[in-house]
């Protein structure tokens, strides 16, 4: 049967115009075998550009497209969609990457213009052997997992659960809250951190639709859209949760009479006993036995007297073990969040080398009442600072460590210098590189913080050291270019702010391997467009929240983390979802039963029919990566959308000289 | 391609790039404006494991100087293990096209993942250089060598049969 082929190809405003001759491409493959029409077109993707396909479909009778413009992963569904009401099988359409895969990466016009004709070429050449297909549904099961409890992944659970959905909260951390609980105030407002986060801790606990597991870790991902079975490990805290009440009582009567270990939640600036409630708002309230530091669970020999303190409440148990618990879910949100600069990378700051050297994240858990110093702002030696440097872009903007902006430091550094004016009186002096306040009440804050007495001083600090060689305990100097000034300043102080950055969680790998997602070269998560997708993954039904994602402040994560439940809601509400029709399918009278193709397949879609000693394919099963098509010695098995006659033909038109 | 008659020698390369990892670094390249060699024709497969051998070979048949192959890193392939047989198969196939005459680096196989468009650049830059260097594969014109060799064969066996049988009676 002779095909009646229509080319467009488009210009992309100048994207793909000014390096490809567009007008010459469409002149040629109106000559190739099969093309009745070709042209050219400012957007196709516009509704003027897909009008055309449609109408040209009707009165040229066209019965097979070919479009010549940007990625298929950005446009393929647009043009597939305006072929189908143009009346004919969306899938009689091919598609023409000329723009990432041509225009944007070459700067020969003559070449860049040959090798669209080339892929333009190879479409016409393979869409005639596409074939009519209809794609596949799956209905989405209405459950949600949510990995990691900061704000992120707290404001996603409370909306969709307040919509009626049942979502599964886990948290690897004794108790939710990330990084937020840490916090003391938030820039630009100055609300206290606490005042507005724990409230929304405790609806995450009371509310009927939210299954919160802390302290557990998500172990195992099946599954697909839709249908994700996942496997969480809920690791032992030793005491029993639904038993406890949060007294403290045990605390008390720990054999251990002060705290002996280094504090995580206050970043080891306090101390702890091995039995603990990570801070007094931690949720749940309960307490955490920490298996590698207390005499019972190590030795096997104490007193006990936190079981005795604990009475007939029972709630503590040292046999405890790790429950399994295995869910299935449509949806998953990743809101596993960051972990901050380690400053230590950059010794020349003296970071756990000289006592007077913080992090920012330290200064907030000093600032905070309820961290290790009750809200005072003290050094190690218990004096208050009277002069304070705080140190931008530290781990940030730098190609020794990193090269991006963690977007939030200027503010938070803004904010510190701010509270320790307030809190001490100090003479505090900012040492920034440029100053970076883009947010809504942003720049006003800088002029507030300006006004108030902040020293700005625009340099990037060089080096840090003792005022005194053999004072270890005294006063640091902080040097820096004054690049407004010109001249080198030497600013002695009692304490220095180091400013870290935002870097992706050590196990952002792992994680992202487990959820079969991408990861930038830094480690954050990717999403699948920059602009048009910005929470979706390159998985089906696997969103992104949060700093995860990349470096954000509050307001944003928040914002994504709403955007995320929307995309799952959508999904959800929808009921079903229509996969791409790229399975794999056995001719039967083509299999000679060898069993070749049966262990090739990742997700045991592949079974032999014992009775007619053929192989059988289950579709549900099957992904549509087409290893086993390439493997079946006799080529029985065949991929939609793929098949060997259409790549064939793709190779032969990439190469064939009309 | 239509090769310039008088201009030096422009290798062809056909890719094959999986949908999840190359296909998309691919784009990511274009999105960041990376600069590479324009001698490259992508075709993307969903997964490398589709790769059967005989695109490879059709694609050097049909006149390619130089065939890639683009998968996800070991270890994050979109569906599990593809690119394991992938690799299993061009391992294979690279000693079988060592046997055709096909030199080494006109056959490559590499992992990129989504975010490595700058390896897009660099890989393509690579084989560019090292094919064009070889000079052009013209398998095509070998068969057509091959063939008149073989008609050739034919014809001289043909023609000892006819002389044998001749004798024979």
């Amino acid at each position: 049967m002779k095909h009646r082929i229509g080319v467009y190809v488009c210009h992309c405003g100048t994207n793909i115009a000014s390096m490809v001759d567009v007008k010459a491409a469409a002149e040629y493959a109106a000559t190739l075998p099969g093309v009745v029409l070709a042209r050219d077109y400012k957007y196709m993707c516009s509704d003027p550009g897909q009008e055309l396909i449609k109408h040209d479909i009707k009165d040229h009778k066209l019965d097979r497209i070919v479009v010549a413009a940007c990625s298929p992963l950005l446009h393929e569904h647009t043009f597939r969609n305006a072929t189908a009401q143009g009346g004919i099988n969306p899938y009689f359409f091919q598609m023409v990457n000329v723009r990432e895969h041509d225009a944007w990466v070459h700067t020969d016009r003559a070449a860049a213009t040959q090798k669209a004709k080339d892929l333009i070429r190879a479409a016409v050449h393979r869409v005639p052997f596409n074939k009519p297909l209809e794609k596949k549904t799956v209905p989405i099961k209405p459950d949600v997992l949510i990995v990691g409890a900061g704000i992120a992944g707290i404001h996603a659970a409370l909306t969709l659960a307040n919509a009626g959905k049942k979502v599964y909260l886990v948290e690897r951390e004794p108790t939710i809250g990330g990084h937020m609980a840490k916090f003391d105030k938030t820039f630009p407002t100055l609300d206290c951190a606490a005042c507005i986060l724990t409230p929304k801790m405790s609806t995450v606990k009371m509310h009927p639709n939210i299954t919160m597991w802390t302290y557990s870790d998500v172990t195992k991902v099946d599954g697909f859209v839709g249908n994700y079975k996942v496997t969480v490990r809920r690791n032992p805290r030793y005491v029993i949760e639904n038993l406890c009440v949060g007294c403290s009582e045990c605390i008390e009567a720990c054999v251990f009479k002060e705290g002996k270990f280094p504090d995580e939640f206050n970043l080891g600036l306090g101390k702890r006993k091995p039995v603990y409630l990570p801070f007094p708002q931690a949720t749940p309230l309960v307490a955490v036995i920490d298996p590698d530091t207390c005499l019972q669970l190590k030795t096997g020999k104490c007193k006990k007297t936190c079981v005795e303190a604990c009475g007939d409440r029972k709630a503590i148990d040292f046999e405890q073990e790790a429950e399994i618990k295995e869910i299935e879910v449509g949806t998953i949100i990743l809101s596993t969040g960051f972990k901050v600069f380690d400053a230590k990378r950059i010794p020349y700051y003296g970071y756990g080398t000289y006592p007077g050297v913080y992090t920012s994240l330290d200064v907030e858990r000093l600032v905070n009442a309820s961290g290790p110093t009750g809200g005072e702002l003290v050094l190690r030696n218990g004096q208050k600072p009277k002069s304070v440097a705080i140190v931008h872009c530290v781990g940030s903007r730098d190609e020794n460590t990193n090269k991006y902006c963690s977007r939030v430091c200027c503010m938070y550094s803004l904010k510190l210098a701010h509270l320790v004016k307030e809190r001490t009186g100090a003479e505090v002096y900012n040492f920034y590189i440029d100053m970076r306040t883009p947010g809504k009440s942003f720049e006003e804050f800088y002029s507030k913080v300006s006004g108030e007495g902040v020293h700005m001083i625009r340099g990037k600090v060089a080096d840090v050291f003792l005022e005194n060689a053999a004072d270890k305990n005294g006063r640091l100097v902080v040097q820096a270019e004054d690049t407004l000034l010109n001249i080198i300043r030497k600013v002695p102080v009692d304490m220095v702010v180091l400013g870290v950055g935002l870097e992706a969680q050590p196990d952002a790998n792992e994680v992202r391997r487990q959820f079969n997602i991408s990861c930038s070269n830094e480690g954050w998560f990717l999403e699948r467009h920059p602009k048009l997708a910005p929470v979706n993954t390159f998985t089906d039904g696997i969103f992104l929240a949060g700093c995860c994602q990349g470096p954000k402040d509050i307001p944003d994560t928040v914002a994504q983390a709403g955007a995320a439940a929307a995309e799952a809601l959508a999904l959800i509400d929808a009921g079903s979802i229509e996969l791409e029709p790229n399975t794999a399918f056995v001719v039967d009278t083509e299999c000679s039963g060898c069993k070749t193709c049966i262990p090739m397949c990742p997700y045991t879609a592949i079974s032999r029919n014992e009775e007619k000693k053929i192989a059988v394919i289950n579709e549900a099963l099957c992904k549509g990566c087409g290893t086993c098509v390439a493997a079946c010695p006799s080529g029985a098995i065949k991929q939609n959308l793929f098949d060997d006659e259409e790549v064939f033909e793709e190779i032969n038109g990439v190469l064939t000289n009309v | 391609m239509s090769e310039p008659t008088t201009t030096a020698f422009e290798p062809r390369i056909v890719a094959f790039f999986c949908n999840w990892c190359t296909y998309t670094a691919a784009d990511m390249a274009g999105v960041s404006r990376m600069k590479y060699a324009p001698n490259i024709r992508v075709i993307r497969l969903m997964c490398s494991g589709r790769l059967d051998p005989q695109f490879v070979m059709s694609a050097f048949a049909k006149g390619a100087d130089g065939v890639l192959i683009g998968g996800c890193h070991p270890g994050d392939c979109h569906y599990v293990e593809g690119n394991y047989k992938a690799l299993r198969r061009v391992t294979l196939l690279k000693r079988m096209l060592a046997d055709l005459g096909i030199e080494d680096s006109r056959f490559r196989l590499e992992w990129i993942s989504a975010s490595e468009g700058d390896k897009v650049k660099h890989v393509v830059n690579d084989m560019v250089e090292k094919v064009r260097a070889l000079g052009p594969l013209d398998m095509p014109g070998k068969h057509k060598d091959w063939d008149k060799e073989m008609q050739e064969l034919e014809a001289h066996v043909n023609h000892s049969q006819k002389e044998i049988s001749a004798h024979a009676h």
